[in-house]
């Protein structure tokens, strides 16, 4: 191969390192099946979860599968609006768009009453040495004026003043502990 | 070389579906599996195709899995490619010994976003991409080479787009304005969601899956330049040699399904691949009238494979193509009787 002549006019010039060529597009995505029923309900202030045809767990929110098989969800049911931590993380990184968000907020890992999977959620009302795995938190909801079909319906989890449920049953050690609890019986 | 076999195939294509990919691919992976009797922890590797740019998400085919299920932990794999392409590399891990049945899946969902603009995003993304020409334009410019060098005619578009059912009849192709001169509408793809999944075995395991194994007697796939400005767009060398490598000519072809989403992309494929120019009723080109990005290829290999099982061709051939302009091409020999 030759070898490239660059012309005089560029000779000794500084490279170029990079180019900026922005693009933009656009998508009307539906949220799919499920979702589109959560979505309704939610804006209703009602959280729905599918159960499982295998083996009856609830999974919160629904996504209209069970991913652990590959198999379709049809079922819904109705949870309650509250549950306990499954697992935290004290957070000294702002969210982008969350001004009002004091730091460090806590992310934790909320597991509904009767839910066999968590979701991520924003726990507030507690400061962050006090908050732990098992700690009961319920759901503080944006006025009724402002409620939509969106994630953005529960401003922030808070506790609720009862007692924990013990570490061993907390998130997804309830399922080890569930299931001998069964084989027990 | 190990002989491989397409066993059973299952797909759906809708204008616009309303599930998520998830929801979309279950009943088809369920379909493929049950028809064979196999669960997913009897397949020794999963292959899919997709694009993020259809998803408008990263990664979004990891969440796909969800509708495999992955539990226990299965051997993957994915291809930002048509789903043809995932079926050359389950080919291969076939062909090293270790594996003795593949999942093959793709899917797309062009119907969220403007798929003519999400086309550009795939070329060059200094001097071309910028400039956003949709992809029907780029098209146009090959339909134009093809014209003003005598390779095809307006009438035998208009004839492919007929054949193909985006048009009833010459009168009602001429009555089209222009989209992208020289292109109408009916020389462009009619986009569709959908989706395909299909089961590969090895020779002895195939026959017991099916009683009449699709069996890939040859597969080759082949890639032109990126830049069209460096190819002469009349042709594609690519499908040529694909064709030759699989072994298209060696013998009589009974079913030929084609990837071509534009009528002047059958003119070329027809020529390259040595097939008539005038197609005879075997010789399929479903994608003008519902192309579904990264799943149309795997379609053509889901479909040549079934008019073996049905009886319907002893030697069928499938091409599929990805990129611009005919840029990549995939084609796959598949053959029935013994392996």
């Amino acid at each position: 191969m030759s070898e490239i002549i660059i012309p005089e006019i560029l000779q000794g010039k500084e490279p170029v390192q990079s180019v900026r060529t922005p693009i933009r597009m656009e998508y009307t995505f539906t949220p799919g099946v499920a979702a589109q029923a959560y979505l309704r309900e939610f804006g209703k202030k009602k959280i729905l979860a599918n159960v499982s045809p295998v083996d009856g767990a609830i999974l919160v929110p629904p996504r209209g599968a069970d991913p652990r098989h590959g198999v379709l969800c049809e079922e819904f049911v109705e949870l309650p609006h509250q549950g306990h931590v499954g697992s935290f993380c004290i957070t000294n990184v702002p969210i982008p768009g969350r001004k009002d968000l004091d730091l460090p907020y806590i992310s934790a890992w909320i597991f509904l009453d009767g839910a066999d999977i968590g979701f991520l959620n924003l726990v507030s009302e507690c400061p962050p040495e006090d908050c732990r795995i098992g700690m009961r938190v319920e759901a503080v909801w944006k006025p009724d004026d402002e409620i939509g079909m969106t994630a953005e319906n529960i401003l922030y989890w808070r506790p609720n003043g009862e007692p924990d449920i013990p570490f061993d049953q907390a998130g997804v050690r309830g399922w080890r502990y569930r299931a001998s609890e069964n084989s027990d019986a | 070389m190990r002989k491989v076999a397409v066993v059973a195939a299952a797909s759906r294509q809708e204008e616009k579906m309303l599930d998520t990919e998830v929801e979309m691919m279950i009943p088809l992976i369920t379909k493929v599996r049950e028809s064979v009797g196999l669960q997913q922890t009897d397949i020794d590797f999963t292959c899919s195709g997709s694009s993020d740019f259809l998803a408008g998400q990263a990664f979004s085919f990891v969440m796909t899995l969800d509708a495999v299920g992955p539990n226990p932990p299965i051997v993957e794999s994915h291809v930002e490619m048509d789903g043809a392409w995932a079926l050359y590399e389950a080919w291969v891990k076939l062909q090293m010994g270790k594996s003795e049945t593949a999942l093959v899946y793709s899917y797309g969902k062009p119907s969220p976003g403007s798929i003519r603009d999400v086309l550009a995003t795939q070329l060059d993304p200094y001097y071309v991409a910028p400039l956003w020409p949709d992809a029907h334009s780029v098209a146009a410019l090959q339909a134009r080479l093809l014209l003003e060098g005598g390779h095809t005619t307006i009438e035998q578009l208009a004839d492919y787009a007929v054949r193909a059912g985006r048009v009833s009849d010459h009168e009602e192709y001429f009555s089209q304005p222009f989209i992208a001169d020289p292109l109408r509408d009916a020389d462009c793809p009619s986009y569709a969601d959908g989706g395909v999944a299909v089961i590969l075995a090895t020779e002895g395991v195939a026959e017991k899956l099916s009683d009449n194994p699709a069996w890939i007697t040859g597969i080759d796939h082949r890639i032109d330049a990126h830049h069209f400005g460096v190819r002469d767009l009349t042709m594609a060398p690519s499908v040529r040699l694909a064709a030759k490598n699989a072994g298209v000519s060696d013998a009589a072809v009974d079913v030929a399904e084609l990837h071509a989403a534009y009528t002047t992309h059958e003119v070329i494929i027809r020529r390259e691949m040595g097939l008539s120019v005038r197609p005879n009723a075997k010789q399929r080109s479903y994608p003008l009238a519902a192309d579904t990005l990264m799943a149309s290829g795997l379609l053509r290999i889901a479909e040549a494979s079934r008019a073996i099982w049905e009886g319907g061709a002893q030697r069928a051939v499938a091409h599929a193509t990805a990129g611009h302009l005919l840029q990549q091409n995939l084609v796959c020999v598949l053959e029935g009787g013994q392996p």
